[in-house]
């Protein structure tokens, strides 16, 4: 970066040569160079999880190419058609427009059904990609201010996301699809008093009436995507105004962003794995089947495939569900379908709003209100880890319920006894993990500590003159130790004031004795990082007792899981 | 304890080494290397531009019945061309980047997200400017009537959706009633009693559902066919007659040891369709609600709360199964009138 103002004529700056012009006619009407003047060569740290959240971006641009592909054929209609097309079993059945479209599209637009297979296969990988995203900056703190807004638009993306998919999944009329209609049906119904009239204004009267599916459709190619499109767009632009976050190491502050400039090389990287991942989907879509429609037929409200699944990023809903006792009561002379409100709309609300709540939640704790550009290793929020793991272990429990009937079949085994495994896993399950991982966390803290004060191990075995053997042990690089230690300190926790400074009983005092409990529970196991004592003396005890410095020779390949250079 | 959690004043135990030493690449500092890595550039990049021209040929030459290993051969040769080539293009880009362009990490400074308190005092000061010129604050009657208008616009708005559908109605009753005849689900005849077998269990249809008018039409059809059959559709099992407990009022509901239940499920709706023969029981595939034949159709687990609707049979002078009336209990999964509408029907009866 040159920091001398002087002035370069623009013919004098290579491509302004002969871009000087058209440049300068956008310019005159535009005033952009302010604007790219500080992005052009915007710096994004480099670290491989930075790339997940970008999985999800492309797969959205894959989606939005490929639906715009599919709405030139697919019909939104529930008319009733008679089938004349390719696909010779279905001849002359009767059919919905949709449903037929959707065959037409199969085997009779060349090339349809790969784009249809992208488009199905990216939609999951959508999803994926997002939650794992999702996961990467929950376990790293990334969302801690200023970045919490991003949270709620990133919890907005994905709750959109599932609503958006599952409309898509709607759309075929197949067996499938009208049997996943046929549960959102009853999960409107099940909404306490309005159930029946939401029901009735959706599908335009009695299920499955025949203004679903035009409905869904315009939300999943118009309403839904546009949505998403802004929320994505909003995304991007609190990134680039935050600057991306960073992991900790040498030369790299609360202060500064290191890394590699937008132009050429993140634009390099970011733009080729555009193709990357439309390539990837591509080959899915001719390797792996997707959705076979032709095989479950039209959708007939009598019939019904045993093992019919929802797509993947439903399976959790699906499992609470199923997991959820048959409780209905009736009062002031309704009926409260408990069974399917809770796990079906509770659920999935529940998911969004803790989800959502999370960094404020985390704030009100803490008490910590400064910003946050570093981000944290795992280990060194051992609570939060531990609820994140906490809360996965939950989903997953609830995912693999949605399964529960392909693992009985799967595994020869009893379905109530494994409905009643999964109901006892879903609450027990969480409280474990939740244990083991503040456990791991804390044991992965103390290796962290005695790498810093002990070094780490070089394979070297020593024999004492009295016969026994040792290891020898060399201090890390001094960037592997500043590494290793740089993150916050646990802070000093003191109890609430119980009165103010003139002896007056503090006010809130209750509420604040609930947060300092809770501030406690959350730092209390935690362990700290060595003070400057701590690795005084440990330097000192490496140097005299274990005769370091050692010369281990240039040559020394010494073996090492650390991750250090063998060669130092 | 105050608000804001202060850090530790304490100094860090490790000195902060700085930004590490840049390591060269092998591109760097040998040209023969580099031209090496750009020649494997362009060759992703040329294999890219064939495997495009590949997928024309194929899009031409290849028929649409045509298979390859098991997979439709355009199918695989369209998206492997397309998805490779794609694949080629991202990675040749990326290895470019990470080979080839500049990669002296640089830094950049970050600046706080908050703007500076003057800017703040300058934007409270506008708006307050606003407020006081417009008099927004001081005259209550404008701004009230103004925001009561806006409210009233809520109205039309709302009002505007009323005929995305009607209000809900007939979700008690479905198309059965007295003498209609049971037909059998796939093949639309009706059912004998001599026709079941003790523990077998018929798919079957209110007889509406394949009757045709005079033209040969069927009077059901599309939209209306599938709202009949997603609220009428039934199964008829036969059982022994020592294996059945019907609860009071329902002992002649059966004919000869067979019983007549809804087919649609009263936890979501979906068919329920796997029978048990020995234990009587029904389950349903889509969230595992378990059924008691045997026991007037009450629920023995899962989901689902209220017991399979039964539908009182009888036979015709012919002989064929016929229903003695609709179903007295509310067929499909529960809403919030049910409790309202069972009451209905329970006085009707």
């Amino acid at each position: 970066m040159s920091s001398n103002a002087e002035y370069t004529p623009i013919e004098q700056t290579g491509v302004g040569k002969k871009a000087a012009g058209p440049v300068g006619w956008l310019d005159d009407r535009l005033g952009l160079a302010g604007v790219a003047k500080k992005n052009l060569r915007k710096v994004f740290p480099e670290h491989w999880s930075f790339m997940l959240g970008e999985i999800a971006l492309w797969s959205f641009v894959v989606l939005l190419l490929t639906g715009v592909f599919l709405t030139f054929w697919f019909q939104p209609s529930m008319t009733e058609v008679e089938y004349h097309g390719s696909y010779l079993p279905f001849n002359g059945l009767e059919m919905s427009q949709a449903y037929k479209s959707t065959l037409d599209i199969s085997f009779d637009v060349r090339g349809g059904l790969l784009i249809r297979q992208i488009h199905h296969w990216a939609a999951a990988l959508f999803v994926a990609a997002m939650i794992v995203h999702m996961l990467r900056v929950f376990f790293t703190g990334a969302y801690r201010k200023p970045r919490e807004i991003n949270w709620l638009i990133g919890v907005g993306l994905f709750s959109l996301g599932l609503v958006e998919g599952f409309a898509g999944y709607s759309l075929p009329d197949d067996l499938l699809s009208g049997t996943g209609l046929r549960f959102v049906d009853g999960l409107i119904r099940s909404i306490p008093l309005v159930g029946s009239y939401i029901e009735f204004f959706l599908f335009g009267g009695e299920f499955p009436g025949d203004e679903i599916i035009p409905r869904l459709y315009m939300a999943h190619i118009l309403l839904i995507p546009a949505i998403l499109l802004g929320l994505v767009g909003a995304h991007m632009l609190l990134l680039i105004y935050h600057k991306h976050t960073q992991w900790p190491g040498p030369g790299r502050t609360e202060q500064n962003v290191v890394g590699y400039p937008m132009l050429p090389v993140y634009a390099a990287k970011a733009g080729g794995f555009f193709f990357v991942v439309f390539g990837f989907t591509a080959i899915m879509g001719a390797l792996l089947q997707i959705n076979p429609i032709w095989a479950y037929g039209p959708y007939n409200p009598s019939e019904v495939t045993a093992g019919s699944q929802p797509d993947w990023y439903m399976g959790f809903s699906e499992g609470l569900v199923r997991l959820m006792p048959g409780w209905e009561t009736t009062f002031f002379n309704y009926t409260w379908s408990w069974n399917v409100f809770i796990p079906g709309v509770g659920g999935l609300t529940s998911l969004f709003v803790i989800l959502g709540a999370w960094p404020f939640i985390e704030q009100w704790i803490t008490g910590d209100k400064r910003d946050h550009h570093l981000l944290e290793r795992p280990r060194n929020a051992p609570v939060r880890t531990a609820l994140g793991v906490a809360g996965m272990t939950a989903y997953g429990v609830a995912w693999a319920a949605g399964g529960n009937d392909v693992i009985a079949t799967q595994f020869h085994m009893d379905i109530y006894m494994l409905t009643w495994i999964f109901r006892i896993a879903f609450f027990v399950a969480p409280v474990i993990a939740f244990f083991i991982t503040k456990r791991i966390c804390i044991g992965l803290q103390r290796a962290d500590a005695n790498r810093i004060l002990h070094g780490y191990e070089t394979g070297v075995i020593e024999r004492s003159p009295d016969g026994g053997f040792s290891e020898r042990h060399a201090p890390l690089p001094a960037g592997a130790q500043f590494t290793l230690t740089a993150h916050e300190r646990v802070p000093v926790l003191a109890a609430p004031a119980e009165t103010d400074a003139n002896g007056v009983a503090a006010p809130h005092s209750r509420k604040e004795k609930v947060r300092a409990w809770v501030r406690h529970r959350y730092y209390r196991d935690t362990l700290d990082k060595p003070t400057v004592e701590d690795v005084h003396h440990a330097e000192e005890h490496l140097g005299h007792l274990d005769g370091h410095p050692v010369e281990l020779g240039d040559e020394f390949q010494g073996v090492s899981e650390t991750g250090v250079p063998r060669v130092h | 304890m105050s608000d804001e959690l202060q850090p530790v004043p304490e100094s860090e135990p490790i000195r902060d080494p700085g930004l590490p030493e840049h390591q060269y690449r092998p591109q760097d500092v040998d040209e023969s290397q580099a031209r090496r890595t750009e020649r494997q550039i362009s060759l992703m990049f040329l294999t890219a531009a064939a495997l495009f021209v590949a997928f024309v040929v194929a899009y031409l030459a290849i028929d649409a019945d045509q298979t390859f290993l098991g997979w439709s051969a355009q199918n695989f040769a369209f998206g492997m061309s397309l998805g490779v080539g794609m694949l080629l293009i991202g990675v040749g880009i990326i290895q470019w980047a990470k080979k080839l362009m500049g990669d002296h990490e640089m830094i950049e400074m970050r600046h706080p997200s908050a703007s500076s308190e003057e800017d703040r005092v300058a934007v409270m000061k506008d708006i307050n400017a606003g407020i006081e010129e417009s008099g927004f604050g001081r005259r209550p009657m404008i701004r009230r009537s103004l925001f009561a208008a806006m409210g009233m616009l809520g109205l039309p708005a709302i009002v505007l959706l009323r005929d995305l559908g009607p209000t809900p109605h007939s979700q008690r009753v479905t198309v059965w009633k007295k003498g209609m005849r049971l037909v059998n689900d796939v093949t639309g005849t009706p059912i004998k009693p001599s026709d079941m077998q003790v523990g077998q269990l018929v798919n079957g249809q209110p007889a509406i559902v394949y009757e045709t008018d005079a033209d040969g039409e069927p009077v059901l059809h599309g939209t209306e066919l599938l709202q009949v059959k997603s609220k009428a559709s039934i199964i008829v099992v036969r059982m022994r007659p020592e294996d059945i407990t019907a609860s009071k009022g329902r002992e002649n509901w059966g004919v000869d040891g067979i019983l007549c239940y809804s087919k649609i499920c009263t936890h979501v709706g979906c068919p329920i369709s796997l029978w048990e023969q020995q234990t009587h029981h029904l389950l349903c595939p889509c969230h595992q609600s378990t059924f008691d034949q045997g026991d007037n159709g009450k629920v023995i687990f899962g989901p689902a709360d209220r017991a399979l609707p039964q539908l009182p049979l009888g036979v015709d002078e012919e002989g064929y199964l016929i229903a003695m009336s609709d179903f007295p209990e509310i067929v499909a999964p529960s809403y919030p009138e049910l409790a309202r509408d069972q009451k209905k029907l329970d006085n009707k009866s």
